[in-house]
C-alpha cells in the first residue's frame, strides 16, 4: 500500500481520488472544485456585465437576471472563494507545521464531500424549475415571496456544504493545535498557518448562526413555520442578523488566509525574514475578535436606531487598525529586500494598493450617515468587490502560482502567468473602480437595467470591457494550466529557491506521509535556518527513522454526503402535494447518511503502518529525493 | 496503539482518554465542536427571546398561559440525576471497572429515555390543545429550540447504546476509552443546554 | 507514536493512592451534584412562590449561570490540566453566544 504510486487505469484514479484521506489529494479535490465552480461564478458574472453593457438591454429578462446575480454571489463566495482557500490550507498548512496529515482524514474527506454535493445541489436548480432570486443575502421579506423552488435549493445546498466547512475549520483548529512537530511552539508557526488557524476558529463560530438562519428558512418555507412570516408574529429581522452575524466574520474567513499567502510570498520574494511578524500575529488575532462585532453596519439602514448605529460605525473603524498594521508590516518586509519579481510576487505587490482602495472605502461607509447614502448603490459593489476580488482573488492567483509546484511538482509557466496578472489586474480595475462613481451618481445594485442618458451608459460599457479583460487572463490561465500538465516538467523540493518554512524541505509534491522523520523546529522559518547553517537536508530530525502510523482510506465520506444529497430532494418536494414521493426519498437519504453513520461507528478502522524498510525503499526510488528521477 | 492490547488496573493510564494522539484530536474536536454548539443554542435562544408570545394577532396562547412547571420540574430532576450517573460511569472507567461502568451508564440510558418520553408526552399535550409547529412565531420558536435540544438527547442516547453494545465483550481499551469519555462530555453539555431551557423558557415563561 | 505516553505500570501504593484521589473526587462531584439540585430547587420555588418578575429573572439567571459553571468544571473538568486551549475557545463560543442573544433581544426592530 505504501510503495509509490504506479501508473493507473482511468477507474483506478477515480476510486482513489473518491476515497482517498490525504490532505494533500483532498487538496486537488478542492481546487479543481472550487476551480470549476470560480469558472461557473465567473460566467454568471460575464452575464450581467453583457446585461449591464447598454443603457435599456434586453439580453437577460429582470427575473433571470435576479436568478444570475443571486448564484453569482453565492457561487463565488461559498463555492469558490472557500473551497479554494481550503484546498491551501489542506495542501500546505500540515506541512508547514510538520504534521503527516490532519488530525482527522475521515473527516477531511467527509467535509469535502459535503461541500461538494451542497454545491452540485445548488447549481441543479438551474436545471430543475429555477435559480434562487433573493439575492446571496437571501433577505427574509425577498425569500419567503419567491416562487418555485430557487430560495429551497439555497438554504438546503448551503446547509449541506455548511456542515462540511463546519468540519474542515474544526479539523484544521485540532490539527494545529495538537498536531506540530516538537519545536513548533505557536510563535514559530508561519504566517500562513496562523491565518488558517484564526480562520478555522471564525468558521468554528460563525457558521452555526448560519446554520440556524438556513434551518429556520427551510422551516419557514418547506414545513410552515412562521420564523419570518410577520403577519404570524414573525420579525424577518431576524435573518438579518443572523446571516450578518455569519456574514462578517465569513468576510474575514475569506480575507485572512489570502494575507496569509501574501505574508509568505513577501516574505520568500523579498528573501527577508517578515517585518513584524508577532505584530503580524496579534493583528490577525486582533482582526478575528473584531470580526465579530461589527455585522450590523451591514444594517445601518434597517432603522436599528442611533445607539446601535454609532456602536456598530466605531466598532468597524477600530477594525481598520489591525489591518492597517498588516499593510506597513508587508511593506517593511519588501523594503530593503532583494526583491525577486516572480509573478505570485507581482501579485503580492499589486494586492498592497488594490486592498488599501477597497478598505478605504470600508471605512467611508463604516460611517453610518454616509453609509444612507451609499447603501444598496454600485459603491457597495465596487467596495466589496475591491476587498474580495483585490485581497482574496488576487491571493488565490498568487497562492496558484506559489503552491502549484508544491501540490503538482511543476511550475506554471512564469511567462503565461504574467499575461494572466496584468489581463487580470487592468481589467479588475477596470471594471470596479468605475463603479464607484456609478454609485456616487446613483446608479442602484441588483436592478436589471437601466435608462439612457444618466451618465450611467459610458461608464457601464467600460466596466463591462473590463470584465472582458479579467475573463481573458483566466483564460489564459487555464491554458498555463494545461501547458505545465502536459509538458510535465518536474521541479525539486525548493523551486523558489528561498523557500523558509518546512513544506519547501520535502519533495513536490511530498510523499504520501510527508515525512519519513518527524522535523524537529528550531525557530521561525525553520528551513531558512537549516540552509543557512548549512544543513543540506534542510531539517533536523526530532525521531530516529520507523514506522509509520496511516488512515485507511474510505468511501464512506463519499456516501455519507451522497445521503444528505438525496435527502435534500425530499425535503424540497415536501410540500408539493403532486409529489408524494418526497417523503420516502427524505427518509431514504437520511437512512444512507445515518446507515454509514453507524457503519463507521461500529467498524473499527485502525489504519496501517508503513514500515520502515519500505520508506528506506521509498527514499531509494525518489520519494525522499528532490523528485529529479 | 494496538486494540488488542489488555490492560489492568494497574497499567490503565491516568487519562486514558487523552493518552493516544487520536485520542487527544478526538478530545480537543469535540470540545470545539461544543464551543459551536454553544453558539448554535445560542441562535436558537436569541430567536426564541424575539419571537416570545408572538404571534397572529388575538393569539390565545402564551408561555405563562401553556407552560406547567410540574412536568419541567420532573424533567429537570431526571436530566440532572442522568448528568450523575454518566459521571459514575466515568469514574468507573477511570478505574477500569468495565461492568460497573455499563452499569452506570445503562442507568442514564434509561434516565435519558424517561426524559424523552416525557419531553413527547408534553409535545403532544400542547399539540392537542391546539399549539402546533406551524401555530405561530411563538411555537415555531418554541418546537425547534425544545425540539434541537430533544433531537440532542436522542442522539446522545443512540451514542451510548451504540457504545455500550459495541463494546460489550471486549472491554475497556485505548481505542474506546476516548469514546466513552467524549459521549458523556456530550450528555453534560446537553444538561448545561437544559438548565438555560428550564430556566429560560420555562420559568421566564411563566412568570411572563 | 511520537505523541503517545508511554505506558506505565503504577506500583501498589501509586495505584492505591489514585484510587484514593479518585474517590475523593468522585465525592466532590457528589456535593456539585447536590448544589445543582439546590440551585434548581431554589430557581423553581421562586417562581412558584410568585415573587416579583425583577427580582426572580436576575436570580434565576445568575443560577443557571452557576449551575453551568459547576457542570462545566465539575462534571466536564474544564479547570484541569491542558485544557486551556479548550477553555478559551468555550469563552469565546460564549462570547459569541452572548451578542447573539444580546443582539436578538434589542436591536430586532420591533
Amino acid at each position: 500500500m505504501s510503495s509509490l504510486a504506479q501508473k493507473k487505469g482511468f477507474g483506478a484514479v477515480l476510486w482513489d481520488y473518491l476515497t482517498t484521506v490525504d490532505h494533500k489529494k483532498i487538496a486537488i479535490l478542492y481546487l479543481i472544485s472550487g476551480g470549476f465552480f470560480f469558472l461557473v461564478g465567473g460566467l454568471e458574472a460575464m452575464l450581467i456585465r453583457i446585461q449591464l453593457m447598454k443603457a435599456g438591454n434586453d439580453f437577460l429578462s429582470a427575473g433571470l437576471y435576479n436568478e444570475i446575480i443571486t448564484m453569482h454571489g453565492t457561487t463565488m463566495i461559498f463555492l469558490a472563494a472557500m473551497p479554494l482557500l481550503l484546498a491551501f490550507m489542506n495542501a500546505i498548512m500540515p506541512l508547514q507545521i510538520g504534521a503527516r496529515d490532519v488530525a482527522f482524514p475521515f473527516l477531511n474527506s467527509l467535509g469535502f464531500w459535503l461541500f461538494f454535493f451542497g454545491g452540485i445541489f445548488l447549481n441543479l436548480s438551474w436545471f430543475m424549475g429555477g435559480a434562487p432570486d433573493a439575492g446571496w443575502t437571501n433577505y427574509a421579506s425577498l425569500a419567503l415571496a419567491s416562487e418555485g423552488h430557487g430560495i429551497d435549493f439555497y438554504a438546503l445546498g448551503l446547509t449541506i456544504s455548511g456542515f462540511g466547512t463546519l468540519i474542515a475549520g474544526i479539523n484544521f483548529l485540532v490539527t494545529i493545535i495538537n498536531m506540530r512537530a516538537p519545536g513548533m511552539t505557536y510563535m514559530r508557526m508561519p504566517l500562513f498557518t496562523w491565518t488558517t488557524f484564526v480562520a478555522s476558529a471564525l468558521i468554528l463560530l460563525a457558521f452555526p448562526p448560519l446554520t440556524i438562519g438556513l434551518f429556520f428558512m427551510i422551516f419557514d418555507r418547506l414545513f410552515d413555520s412562521n420564523f419570518f412570516v410577520v403577519e404570524m408574529g414573525g420579525n424577518t429581522i431576524i435573518w438579518e442578523h443572523l446571516f450578518w452575524i455569519f456574514g462578517h466574520p465569513e468576510v474575514y474567513i475569506l480575507i485572512l488566509p489570502a494575507f496569509g499567502i501574501f505574508s509568505e510570498i513577501f516574505a520568500i520574494f523579498s528573501r527577508k525574514r517578515l517585518f513584524g511578524y508577532t505584530a503580524l500575529v496579534f493583528a490577525t488575532i486582533l482582526i478575528g475578535f473584531y470580526g465579530f462585532m461589527v455585522w450590523a453596519h451591514h444594517m445601518f439602514t434597517v432603522g436599528l436606531g442611533p445607539t446601535a448605529n454609532a456602536v456598530f460605525a466605531l466598532a468597524t473603524m477600530i477594525i481598520a487598525v489591525p489591518t492597517g498594521i498588516k499593510i506597513f508590516n508587508w511593506l517593511l518586509t519588501i523594503w530593503g529586500g532583494s526583491i525577486q519579481f516572480s509573478v505570485a510576487m507581482v501579485y503580492a505587490i499589486a494586492f498592497i494598493p488594490s486592498f488599501v482602495a477597497g478598505g478605504v472605502t470600508g471605512v467611508m461607509q463604516a460611517i453610518a450617515p454616509l453609509d444612507y447614502q451609499l447603501h444598496d448603490s454600485y459603491f457597495i459593489v465596487a467596495h466589496f468587490h475591491y476587498v474580495i476580488v483585490g485581497g482574496v482573488v488576487l491571493g488565490l492567483l498568487a497562492g496558484t502560482h506559489l503552491y502549484w509546484p508544491k501540490m503538482f511538482g511543476t511550475m506554471l509557466s512564469e511567462k503565461l502567468g504574467m499575461v494572466t496578472f496584468w489581463f487580470f489586474f487592468i481589467g479588475f480595475h477596470l471594471t470596479f473602480f468605475i463603479q464607484h462613481f456609478l454609485g456616487l451618481f446613483g446608479m442602484p445594485r441588483r436592478v436589471y437595467t437601466f435608462n439612457a442618458d444618466q451618465g450611467w451608459d459610458l461608464y457601464n460599457l467600460i466596466s463591462s470591457v473590463g470584465a472582458l479583460f479579467m475573463a481573458i487572463g483566466i483564460i489564459v490561465l487555464l491554458v498555463n494550466v494545461v501547458l505545465t500538465t502536459v509538458k510535465n516538467v518536474r521541479v525539486g523540493n525548493d523551486p523558489w529557491g528561498d523557500g523558509r518554512t518546512l513544506e519547501w524541505a520535502i519533495p513536490s509534491p511530498p510523499p504520501f506521509y510527508n515525512f519519513a522523520q518527524t522535523p524537529l523546529v528550531r525557530g521561525l522559518d525553520t528551513y531558512w535556518i537549516e540552509k543557512m547553517e548549512g544543513n543540506k537536508e534542510g531539517m533536523i530530525y526530532a525521531e530516529p527513522l520507523g514506522d509509520i502510523h496511516m488512515p485507511n482510506g474510505s468511501i464512506i465520506p463519499f456516501v455519507m454526503s451522497f445521503g444528505m444529497f438525496v435527502a435534500a430532494f425530499g425535503a424540497l418536494y415536501f410540500m408539493d402535494d403532486t409529489k408524494p414521493w418526497a417523503l420516502a426519498v427524505l427518509v431514504i437519504g437520511l437512512g444512507i447518511t445515518f446507515g454509514s453513520m453507524l457503519v463507521r461507528s461500529l467498524k473499527d478502522d485502525l489504519g496501517f503502518y508503513i514500515t520502515k524498510e519500505e520508506l528506506i525503499e521509498d527514499a531509494k526510488r525518489g520519494g525522499n529525493t528532490d523528485g529529479h528521477k | 496503539m494496538d486494540i488488542n492490547k489488555r490492560y489492568t488496573a494497574q497499567s490503565w493510564p491516568d487519562h486514558p482518554e487523552t493518552a493516544t494522539l487520536e485520542g487527544k484530536n478526538k478530545f480537543v474536536g469535540f470540545w470545539l465542536l461544543l464551543a459551536a454548539e454553544t453558539v448554535t443554542f445560542a441562535s436558537l435562544f436569541a430567536t426564541y427571546l424575539a419571537l416570545k408570545d408572538k404571534g397572529p394577532s388575538g393569539m390565545e396562547f402564551t408561555a405563562a398561559g401553556l407552560f406547567e412547571l410540574p412536568l419541567v420540574f420532573a424533567m429537570t430532576m431526571i436530566l440532572l440525576t442522568s448528568s450523575l450517573t454518566s459521571v459514575y460511569a466515568m469514574y468507573h472507567m477511570k478505574n477500569h471497572n468495565f461492568k460497573a461502568m455499563q452499569a452506570w451508564l445503562g442507568i442514564t440510558v434509561l434516565l435519558g429515555l424517561t426524559f424523552l418520553g416525557l419531553e413527547i408526552y408534553e409535545f403532544n399535550h400542547y399539540v392537542h390543545l391546539g399549539f402546533g409547529f406551524t401555530h405561530s412565531a411563538f411555537s415555531s420558536a418554541f418546537y425547534v429550540l425544545v425540539g434541537t435540544h430533544g433531537a440532542h438527547v436522542l442522539f446522545g442516547l443512540s451514542w451510548f447504546i451504540a457504545l455500550m453494545i459495541r463494546n460489550s465483550k471486549r472491554g475497556l481499551n485505548m481505542y474506546n476509552a476516548p469514546k466513552f469519555y467524549l459521549a458523556a462530555l456530550y450528555w453534560h453539555f446537553i444538561d448545561v443546554v437544559w438548565v438555560f431551557i428550564f430556566t429560560v423558557v420555562y420559568l421566564m415563561g411563566v412568570i411572563g | 507514536m511520537a505523541h503517545d505516553t508511554p505506558e506505565k505500570i503504577r506500583s501498589h501504593a501509586e495505584h492505591e493512592f489514585l484510587k484514593k484521589k479518585r474517590s475523593a473526587e468522585m465525592r466532590q462531584q457528589l456535593t456539585s451534584f447536590a448544589i445543582m439540585i439546590f440551585l434548581t430547587l431554589i430557581a423553581f420555588t421562586m417562581v412558584a412562590a410568585g415573587f416579583s418578575t425583577y427580582l426572580i429573572v436576575p436570580i434565576i439567571l445568575l443560577l443557571a449561570a452557576i449551575q453551568v459553571v459547576l457542570q462545566l468544571y465539575h462534571f466536564m473538568h474544564l479547570s484541569n490540566k491542558g485544557h486551556g486551549t479548550i477553555a478559551f475557545f468555550m469563552f469565546s463560543g460564549m462570547f459569541v453566544a452572548f451578542i447573539t442573544v444580546l443582539a436578538l433581544v434589542t436591536i430586532v426592530w420591533w
